[in-house]
């Protein structure tokens, strides 16, 4: 499989860039990320509407762009540098993604092009009490009632779960897992928002109490789940991409600029090789979050969960130590709430976090390997 | 050197001030002040400056007996770490006469705040090389430019600044070391916050602030030796508290945090590979605290070596892999962050839970290999002055300060 850009890809690219340039800049994610909401509704409206960026992998008929994985990476890698803020990897992707993959025709056709122009925001609630995001994890049972069903129990770090329109709760019924369509309104659902170490991306926990839901699947959904996670999983990676680059970039400028001793930082050797070494890391980091990318565009369901894990453990560390090295390249200035590093050192920390982290993605490699 | 004093006889003299002032009687200023005035507060100290001039070992015995006949004991470092820790033997060995008969006591008293005003935005790891300029107008010298990273500059009554006084000669001896009197006209304390969103340190700024020549402390041009005085200091200032436990510490509340850890929270595998971690770790922080013992010791006995200076480097790096190791260890309960960002001075954390702490030292410990020294700095302390390697070419040596390139 051969990691190439077209030239779509890069134009894909640019646009990106430019926007987020300029409705992703540090002063925007700074107001943004200090917002009960964590997103700015006018940026996510052009995302939506605009540029055509929240429906990029729904289908055309659904009123989606049709375009796949590798074109979501670039689009993640370019948010993960901006550290933009919003429901994106909630929306575009973990919810377009279930719906596309496990909704029933009929309601595919209700929701999907709500999603895809942004007007509906809705997101994907796995995780239990545990925190762990897999289908074997589920425990949460949909009773029937009536002609629809109602929910009892929790969902935890659910994103962006406190405001989005549409809550898409996967839970066990008489089929196995099913997707249960929630409204964010539901009388029965608490939404407790959490505190986040990273305040650019919001979580919450969601309370059911005999919450009306609709079943909008048919059968054993764990199929399409754990395919809607490996795509969260590589998109997540890609992001890291992003942020571990920019971090490179942050460090590499510094060390150029900052003289001590009457020498630029980045002439010891010390800070250059520190430079190196991320330089190594974040390339590998791209080779790992794009063969994730391209994996995902090819049938193989195995492939394309060994290059998820391969991807999310990989980039994770990356990612994180390059967040962590570019607050020490940049001495006492680094450690501070004006300098960004450490915006990034909490997106890098939390992203590690998310859907497993590096140590369970190399378990899950090495019994997949036969180690 | 020191004098000797029995260890009966300095127990009788701390029976004589509990009778002379009871700290469960008296209020913090009065109890120290006696304490000062019978050579108790600090023993190494001269006669006459709170002190017998004994060795600084015999201070414990001091602590020990007042301990056994106070509840209340007013002994707190904290009180006034830095001005404690780094101001007093820095005004002993420069101070002028009027700063040892009338500021030192309050020092220690806790009457009077200190700070210490080194760092620049330009001057860090080359703190030498820093810019804030003096210059004499009359009876007074007249300073400009700006501070940072100083700790209690927003409650403190005075300060020592170190500014440049001759951009002509080579950094280290353009240099000279004044007492400030931080309410002057022209100085301006801001909050700077950090990665945890309160503000432990500050930034300064100097508009035409008027310090009195006499407040100078050593020659002109000698700021630097006072400085010396003052770094070396640094150490005892913080770090003086005594041996600490085996398994305390950072260690001790990872160790807690994983055996407090939710069942089923981690597969039976990825429990190995935690177990190892968290092992090695443990292994790190007892090897650290033994060695930071055999220093002691070596120090004690005259004979300090090269393992005194390994254990800021250290502490450091353990220090940030150890509360990684906690986030890791707390698994997706780490996404959240109960202490949150409020931006405001730092306050109590007693009521905060293990968990909470635990988290909020993660981001803190960031600066360990940052404050003080960054481990990049030590490391090359180490290679060049512990093991005789030799240094990189330096080409900021032996010109005028002026003409050092500085950047932005």
């Amino acid at each position: 499989m051969d990691i190439s850009f077209t030239q779509e890809h890069n134009e894909l690219r640019q646009t990106v860039r430019r926007f987020l340039e300029n409705d992703s800049s540090e002063a925007i994610v700074r107001k943004v990320m200090e917002t009960e909401s964590g997103y700015d509704a006018r940026t996510w409206e052009r995302l939506g509407s605009e540029l055509s960026l929240v429906g990029l992998i729904i289908p055309e008929k659904n009123g989606g762009a049709g375009l796949g994985p590798v074109e979501l990476a670039i689009v993640f890698e370019e948010m993960g540098r901006t550290l933009y803020c919003g429901p994106y990897l909630a929306s575009a992707v973990l919810a377009a993604s279930i719906v596309k993959d496990a909704a029933t025709e009929a309601e595919k056709a209700k929701l999907l092009p709500e999603i895809a122009s942004g007007k509906t925001i809705a997101t994907l609630a796995v995780a239990e009490e545990s925190g762990k995001a897999n289908p074997d994890t589920v425990a949460m049972r949909a009773a029937k009632d009536g002609s629809g069903y109602k929910l009892d129990g929790v969902k935890n770090f659910v994103l962006d779960g406190h405001n989005s329109a549409v809550i898409l709760v996967v839970a066990r019924d008489e089929n196995g897992l099913g997707l249960f369509r929630v409204e964010g309104n539901a009388k029965g659902l608490e939404r407790a928002q959490l505190p986040t170490l990273d305040l650019t991306r919001k979580l919450a926990n969601l309370t059911f109490k005999a919450t009306a839901a609709t079943k909008i699947s048919d059968g054993d959904i764990t199929k399409a789940l754990r395919h809607t996670l490996t795509l969260g999983v590589a998109m997540l990676a890609a992001e890291q991409v992003g942020s571990a680059q920019r971090c490179l970039e942050m460090s590499t400028e510094y060390a150029k600029t900052r003289l001590q001793f009457g020498r630029p930082i980045g002439s010891y050797q010390a800070i250059k090789h520190k430079c190196a070494d991320m330089l190594v890391e974040t390339e590998f980091a791209r080779s790992a979050a794009y063969n994730a990318a391209f994996a995902l565009t090819e049938n193989d369901v195995a492939e394309a969960e060994e290059a998820a894990a391969i991807a999310k453990s990989y980039c994770s560390d990356a990612a994180y130590k390059a967040a962590a090295e570019n607050i020490q390249i940049h001495g006492g200035m680094g450690f501070t709430w004006e300098h960004p590093a450490h915006l990034y050192f909490k997106r890098a920390r939390a992203n590690s976090m998310l859907f497993g982290d590096a140590a369970e993605h190399r378990l899950k490699l090495a019994a997949v390997l036969e180690l | 050197m020191a004098k000797e004093i029995t260890e009966a006889d300095l127990r009788a003299r701390v029976r004589k001030l509990l009778e002379d002032a009871h700290p469960d009687k008296v209020d913090q200023f009065t109890f120290r002040g006696k304490q000062y005035d019978h050579g108790l507060a600090l023993v190494h100290f001269p006669e006459g400056y709170g002190g017998l001039g004994i060795s600084p070992g015999m201070q414990a015995i001091v602590h020990d007996e007042l301990s056994k006949n106070a509840k209340t004991l007013y002994d707190d470092m904290m009180i006034n770490a830095i001005g404690i820790g780094m101001c007093m033997p820095t005004v002993l060995t420069h101070g002028t006469q009027w700063m040892k008969d009338t500021l030192l006591r309050r020092i220690f008293t806790g009457e009077d705040i200190w700070c210490q005003m080194f760092s620049e935005p330009s001057a860090g790891s080359d703190v030498a090389g820093l810019a804030t300029r003096a210059v004499r107008e009359g009876d007074y010298w007249v300073v400009n430019g700006q501070k940072v990273w100083t700790s209690l500059a927003h409650v403190s009554k005075w300060g020592m600044l170190l500014a440049r006084t001759n951009p002509d000669a080579p950094k280290h001896a353009g240099l000279s070391y004044f007492l400030l009197d931080m309410q002057s006209p022209g100085v301006e304390v801001r909050p700077l916050h950090q990665i945890t969103g309160e503000a432990e340190f500050n930034e300064i700024f100097f508009t035409d602030v008027k310090i009195p020549a006499d407040r100078m402390m050593g020659k002109e041009g000698e700021g630097w030796k006072g400085a010396i005085t003052t770094l070396m200091n640094e150490r005892t200032a913080i770090g003086g508290a005594g041996a600490p436990r085996k398994g305390s510490g950072s260690i001790g509340v990872l160790i807690g945090l994983w055996k407090a850890r939710a069942k089923g929270q981690f597969s039976p595998e990825a429990e190995i590979l935690m177990r190892d971690r968290i092992t090695k770790l443990y292994i790190e922080a007892e090897l650290l605290r033994m060695t930071s013992q055999r220093a002691r010791s070596s120090r004690k006995a005259g004979n300090p070596g090269p393992e005194g200076s390994v254990s800021k480097l250290a502490q450091a790096e353990l220090n940030k892999r150890i509360w990684e190791c906690a986030m890791d260890v707390l698994g997706p309960d780490s996404l959240v962050y109960e202490p949150g960002y409020a931006r405001r001075r730092p306050t109590s954390r007693a009521r905060e839970s293990r968990t909470a702490l635990s988290k909020y030292q993660f981001l803190r410990a960031r600066a360990n290999s940052i404050e003080g020294g960054t481990s990049e700095v030590m490391k090359n302390i180490l290679g060049e002055r512990v093991l005789g390697l030799p240094g990189e070419p330096r080409s900021d040596k032996d010109i005028p300060w002026k003409d050092i390139p500085r950047g932005v």
